[in-house]
């Protein structure tokens, strides 16, 4: 081909995900370790995680539990029986230089994933979904230097390198996606909805470092060769050299690999040159991708049944274990039942623990403050301290008891917004004591009566105005009279008394 | 002692309970089978000074029944032999036979039962490592159905084959501790609750064969040495005239029996024994190289040449390309014994041949010939392959003086029936 014709050629961007998420359960997938990674190193160890000679898994059911539950939430069919395999590979971080994965029966085939994009709804194919063991998480160290970033830098460059096996035996969920996406803005939306889906089920913490990992397979392909209704030939995808990307560990991060990879391919394409079928390294710091130094070998992970665990037979789970209202069935529910717009019940939709705290608030008080105060207020403020609802989780009493305040009249809105949630969040205090610290109790009948006789008497020029007519005048004296209560006055209460004073 | 064997890798005694159905007994345990603070090596160099944090289920249970652990037994090297001269402790020498092997690969454990060294020994089984051993050194040896017995603590060659099981001088015995240590275990998912399988054992060898009915795989006596056939006979003679009938069985699949185990064996071999790379066993650094070069010098200097033929074997047999060929026609082959077992005994009680087909073989003979090796395990390694319960009784000499076994297969979780069968002999 010509470089022009090269040029001309019209692309299209396919890209397919294989997701590594952990999964939220108390221990270990195939021992009684807890799953908690963040003590001294190799201290939530036994002889099974440690893969010490002779120790036997044993299947953690709690994660087979999620893993049914995803599979029913990503309408997945949970075949009759499904095993367990072995993938062998030496590496340092792996105890028993094998991994038990699932190979040719995983626990969940052939589901979907609906979510929104650019306001388009799209759904993409789930090949798969599968259960595994998580490895240990290794350092790389060089003499008389710190540690280098694992991620980053080869076992080859270090010294030496660190083992911490609390890691080895969190059970891990693979889901692999169908090459459905076609920009890498949809692969952001995919995983953030993913994530949601996952945390409604309660099987998944986002904030837990490297709960989630991904990988990704970009190809280009002609244009033309797109049908109509999206699908591609398996022979035009089996054509195309794809460069497959890992370590991506965030939805902003899979955008920007992916973004750049695209636009790398889609250089070498214009220019006459062939993209080389490789594996590359996201890079975060720099948001780029690199290739890995040689061309990696084929591996061959010599795949065999895992003989020390029995064939699990779990379809009928499906019907036995139920699941958790979807954020879509939430959304669509909210705008019916509590009469929200469809904005303001995505917003609160958006993860459960927003959702949840929503409706306590809406049982309480009712749902037009409770929308107020959750996905304006409280929303935006968290918002713009770059804080999550997580963050505050442990605090959502001391949010209703300042709802509650508003509710009962005891604070203006505007203080209990602009002054004491503020505050709240960031020095941590609770709502009363910010009240009283600042004085923002609404001031009593007493003291404004007093602030309205005042300021009707220090304001003759305004009395006059408004007795001639200019109801304008009005709006003055309240100033004057809310100036004088420190704002603690009720605005819509000092107009009345105003009016009451001087039109008696 | 039974040191003159070379029979322990290490003598340290680890005392059970005061009081319970084993008490006051001496139980000699295989080198793969993990001890809580006793060095536990799998007669390798790899784990010279390995040290486990725990304990095996069945050691657990040994010791509560209150037998007492007089030490650990010298093995073949992982398990991987039938002579117990591929151990880096050097070889074992059968004390019912001086100057001959004492079989493979629980040698030691044999030899320390037959020298009346301990009372009772455990074994592992994974193609015939018990079977074998109590023939080549007159004593009994059980091979329980795969699941009756925790495999949790037993250093794994091919775990889907193998089983622990006791070896002593008497079928009743033997029967005794695989009462102690028989049952369902949490750490062992493939260990099964099957009904009435592990009470009333030792109560089985009662030695009544009157109205029990033997069959006979030719396949497994035509091939065997003249004088292991003569004594074999002579058995079933004994039998008949207490009452027992026998007749003869096909198996048709055991052809490629050996074959078949051997693929699988050293398939799963391959894996489990990927883990010993240097890092924590065996020799730690101090290598040239990068970090896949360190765990390939390690694995050189720490396992011996079995080992290393076995984990290479192994490691083809399931590589792409070739895993259809091998592996996945192995697992096949296994599916057809395990149906022609099922069949034979739908027919017979129990399934009789010759342990061993040869009588033991003279110390050193058989190193140089892996195959020769491979091949007298013909007889045994079936049994694995259909997940069955095996027992192997002295059948009696050789004109030379050397052991024969007999060995009975029975039903998966029929271990009473081989018990009061075999107790008609031992
Ligand atoms: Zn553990």
């Amino acid at each position: 081909m010509t470089a022009q014709a090269a040029e001309s050629r019209e692309l299209a961007t396919v890209i397919g995900l294989e997701v590594h998420v952990q999964l939220e359960t108390e221990t270990k997938i195939f021992c009684g370790c807890s799953t908690d990674g963040g003590e001294e190193p190799n201290t939530n160890t036994c002889p099974v995680c440690l893969g010490l000679p002779g120790a036997l898994p044993v299947l953690n059911e709690a994660a087979v539990e999620s893993a049914v539950k995803i599979g029913k939430a990503i309408d997945a069919s949970i075949p009759e029986e499904t095993t367990f395999h072995r993938k062998n590979y030496y590496y340092p971080d792996l105890p028993k230089n094998f991994q038990i994965t699932q190979y040719d029966s995983p626990i969940c085939q052939d589901g979907e994933l609906e979510f929104s994009h650019e306001g388009d709804s799209r759904t993409v194919g789930i090949r798969r979904a599968h259960l595994e063991e998580d490895p240990g998480s290794i350092k790389h160290a060089r003499e008389g230097t710190g540690p280098l970033d694992s991620r980053t830098t080869g076992i080859d460059r270090a010294d030496y390198t660190l083992v911490d096996y609390n890691r080895a035996g969190t059970p891990l969920m693979e889901i692999v996606t169908r090459p459905d996406f076609r920009d890498p803005g949809e692969v952001r939306a995919f995983l953030e909805k993913l994530e949601e889906v996952l945390e409604y089920l309660g099987v998944f913490d986002a904030t837990r470092d490297g709960s989630l990992r991904i990988d990704a397979n970009l190809s280009l392909i002609d244009a033309e060769d797109v049908h109509d209704d999206g699908s591609i030939d398996e022979a035009v995808l089996e054509a195309a050299n794809r460069t497959e990307v890992k370590n991506i560990s965030s939805h902003k991060g899979a955008e920007t690999a992916l973004a750049f990879e695209a636009s790398r391919q889609k250089k070498l394409v214009q220019s006459g040159r062939e993209v080389a079928q490789e594996t590359r390294h996201f890079n975060e710091t720099h948001g780029n991708t690199v290739g890995m130094r040689s061309k990696e070998e084929e591996k061959d992970y010599r795949y065999f049944r895992e003989a020390d665990l029995p064939a699990l037979r779990v379809s009928h789970w499906k019907e036995d274990i139920d699941i958790p209202e979807l954020p879509d069935a939430r959304r669509d529910r909210f705008v019916s039942e509590y009469d929200l717009s469809e904005e303001a019940a995505s917003k609160l939709t958006s993860t459960k623990q927003v959702a949840d705290f929503f409706e306590a608030v809406a049982e309480r008080f009712d749902a037009d403050l409770a929308a107020t105060w959750v996905a304006d207020e409280l929303l935006g403020e968290l918002n713009y301290r770059d804080m999550l609802i997580t963050d505050v989780e442990d605090r959502f009493d001391e949010i209703e008891r300042l709802v509650e305040l508003v509710a009962d009249d005891e604070i203006t809105a505007k203080n209990a917004k602009e002054t004491v949630l503020r505050e709240m969040l960031d020095e941590g205090d609770d709502p009363d004591a910010i009240v009283d610290r600042e004085g923002l109790g609404k001031t009593s009948g007493d003291a404004v009566q007093q602030a309205v006789a005042a300021a009707i008497e220090e304001n003759p020029d305004a009395v006059a105005d408004y007795e001639d007519g200019d109801d304008g005048a009005i709006n003055f004296l309240v100033g004057q009279v809310m100036g004088k209560t420190g704002g603690s006055a009720d605005p819509g209460e000092v107009n009345q008394l105003l009016r009451a004073e001087l039109d008696g | 002692m039974a040191t003159e064997y070379n029979a322990y890798i290490s003598d340290e005694t680890i005392e059970g309970a005061d009081e319970g159905p084993l008490a006051g007994q001496t139980v000699a345990v295989k080198d793969n089978i993990s001890t809580k603070g006793v060095q536990t090596t799998c007669g390798s160099s790899m784990l010279a000074g390995y040290v486990p944090p725990y304990d095996a289920t069945v050691v657990e249970r040994l010791t509560a029944a209150g037998a007492t652990v007089p030490g650990k037994t010298n093995m073949d090297e992982f398990g991987m032999g039938t002579t117990t001269e591929t151990s880096a402790y050097g070889p074992v020498e059968n004390p019912a036979a001086p100057g001959h092997v004492p079989g493979g690969s629980s040698g030691g454990s044999a030899a320390v039962v037959a020298a009346g060294d301990a009372d009772m020994a455990l074994g592992t089984d994974t193609g015939g490592s018990i079977r074998c051993p109590a023939a080549f050194c007159g004593v009994v040896g059980i091979k329980p159905t795969y699941g009756l017995v925790s495999r949790y603590g037993l250093v794994a060659y091919a775990n889907s084959l193998e089983q622990i099981g006791p070896i002593a001088p008497t079928v009743e015995e033997a029967a005794e501790l695989l009462e102690v240590i028989a049952g369902p275990d949490e750490h062992d998912a493939t260990t099964r609750d099957h009904e009435g399988a592990t009470e009333g054992l030792a109560d089985a060898a009662d030695g009544d064969v009157d109205g029990l009915s033997i069959g006979v795989p030719t396949e497994l006596v035509d091939g065997a040495d003249e004088a292991v056939v003569e004594t074999f006979w002579d058995a079933i003679d004994e039998l008949e005239t207490r009452g027992a009938s026998y007749h003869e069985v096909d198996l048709p699949s055991v052809e490629h029996a050996v074959e078949a185990y051997y693929v699988i064996a050293m398939s799963e071999a391959s894996s489990n024994l990927a883990r010993f790379d240097g890092v924590r066993y065996g020799q730690s650094g101090g290598y040239e190289g990068n970090w896949n070069e360190s765990f390939a010098n390690a694995r050189e200097d720490g396992f011996g040449e079995e080992v290393k033929r076995r984990v290479l074997l192994g490691t083809y047999a399931l590589s792409a390309g070739y895993h259809d060929k091998y592996y996945k026609k192995a697992q096949d082959a296994r599916a057809w014994v395990k149906q022609d077992f099922d069949s034979a005994l739908d027919e017979a009680d129990v399934l009789a041949s010759p342990t061993m087909p040869i009588p033991p073989m003279e110390m050193g003979e058989s190193l140089d010939d892996p195959l020769t090796m491979y091949l007298a395990d013909a007889n045994t390694t079936p049994v694995n392959l259909a997940n069955l319960p095996a027992i192997s009784v002295p059948a009696g000499e050789t004109d030379d003086g050397l052991p024969v076994g007999l060995q009975l297969v029975g039903p998966a979780f029929g271990e009473k029936q081989l018990i009061r069968a075999g107790s008609a002999l031992a």
